[in-house]
């Protein structure tokens, strides 16, 4: 039964991964919450009253107080509603966890996505091509690790974007077949004392 | 069974400071690896493949990396003695968001100002100043980041300390005058022992930058 206090709203943005996997992280919970679409280009008192520090969404309000910066976000709720564990409970499992996180974080080039096709623009581009690489090796690392970094509810964008390159031939043929690439990075996280599933 | 904590590091790094000093708070006894990132070790590139960089903490063979990660790792793996985030969630996330903070805008202009020269420094040193008020405003009249507390944004900004000499001779400017609170803030944590360990001399870092210029290639 949800309690008449508890207020939450999150200003976010439709597009944005960032964004997204907050409410993945509500939903996941089954909190109930208010979405407000946010236009980065005429920014919201409210948003520059919850977000002084770096004005940009998502930011979380929980009973009118602010929380801002995604990974954050994820904790906290995390913390606040303790059904559907997001973090692992082992403070290793979770130093992990927060690497990778941190790790796609720094690869995700969202605002390039954001309604295009491919980081190029229409077409593939130098960036589409230095990216793949990244992409594959993320997603093919996930199913080593265990770990859904990129999951396509959260990521929509980089899932709509790896789709549009498995549709070139040039990409298929340079990408390495499936099978191997995932036995090598289990070696490799073997050799490395990673953990692997 | 004994508890095996290795950090390799470099002695300069503010990065490696956190970790130093969390370490140091909980009372942990560690072996120090100094490592030489211009001719990286076998252990560092193997336990730090991903990115290969400095700190990584290896406890009982197993690697953490990024130093926010591994205090972090710290406060939860050994919760006795000073925690160094607060129990209420919504607590918990006020010094994480700083941490990311410092992280983010912090430390990218102190490389423009010891690093670079002209209009390039002056911004540095324009942004750097900038994000120093916007702590100084977040510490307030507390005594530490944490309040009564030294905690993780304490842990995360003090390495920064013993850069600001050069930082200054490099900028041409003065934190002190800028940012009086956040130089006694300093000062106040360098009467820890746990700090005070673990930050080499400002003379030190001031000798060592244009050394390191040399060897990365700046005049």
């Amino acid at each position: 039964m949800a309690e008449r206090s508890e207020e939450v709203k999150l200003l976010g943005m439709w597009a944005s991964p960032f964004s997204r996997r907050v409410e993945i992280a509500l939903t996941l919970k089954g909190v109930p919450y208010e979405f407000s679409e946010q236009d980065i280009a005429n920014k919201s008192p409210l948003l520059l009253q919850s977000n002084p520090v770096h004005k940009m969404i998502p930011v979380l309000l929980h009973n009118g107080k602010p929380i801002s910066e995604s990974l954050v976000i994820l904790e906290y709720i995390d913390e606040t509603w303790q059904n559907n564990p997001i973090l692992p409970q082992d403070p290793y499992d979770r130093a992990i966890a927060r690497f990778w996180a941190r790790f796609v974080d720094e690869q995700l080039m969202e605002k390039e996505l954001v309604g295009k096709d491919f980081l190029g623009g229409e077409s593939l581009g130098f960036v589409d091509i230095v990216a793949t690489l990244v992409a594959f090796w993320l997603m093919r690392t996930e199913e080593v690790v265990g770990v859904k970094v990129v999951p396509v509810e959260m990521f929509p964008e980089i899932h709509r974007w790896v789709k549009n390159l498995l549709d070139i031939d040039v990409i298929k043929k340079c990408i390495p077949p499936e099978d191997e690439h995932l036995n090598y990075i289990r070696a490799r996280m073997d050799s490395l004392k990673l953990k692997s599933v | 069974m004994a508890d095996e904590v290795i950090l390799l590091d470099y002695w300069p790094s503010m990065f490696g400071m956190r970790t130093r000093v969390a370490l140091e708070e909980k009372n942990i006894k560690f072996d120090y690896r100094e490592q030489d990132l211009f001719n990286k070790s076998p252990i560092l590139l193997e336990m730090n493949p991903v990115h290969k960089k400095i700190p990584v903490l290896i406890h009982n063979g197993k690697p953490v990396c990024e130093s926010l990660i591994q205090v972090e790792y710290i406060d939860e793996t050994w919760p006795g003695g000073n925690s160094f985030l607060p129990s209420d969630p919504y607590q918990r996330a006020q010094p994480k968001f700083w941490g990311d903070f410092i992280d983010k805008k912090v430390y990218g202009p102190t490389r423009l100002i010891w690093g670079a020269k002209g209009e390039e420094q002056e911004a540095g040193t324009k942004e750097f100043i900038e994000m120093l008020k916007m702590l100084e405003s977040e510490l307030g009249d507390k005594t530490y980041f944490g309040d009564e507390t030294f905690g993780y944004v304490d842990i995360a900004m003090i390495g920064f300390y013993c850069w600001f000499d050069v930082l200054e001779k490099c900028g041409n400017f003065s934190i002190e005058a800028e940012c009086p609170k956040l130089i006694a803030w300093a000062k106040r944590c360098m009467k820890r022992e746990s700090v005070a360990k673990s930050l080499p001399d400002s003379d030190k870092i001031t000798k060592f930058v244009p050394e390191l210029k040399k060897k990365i290639g700046i005049e």
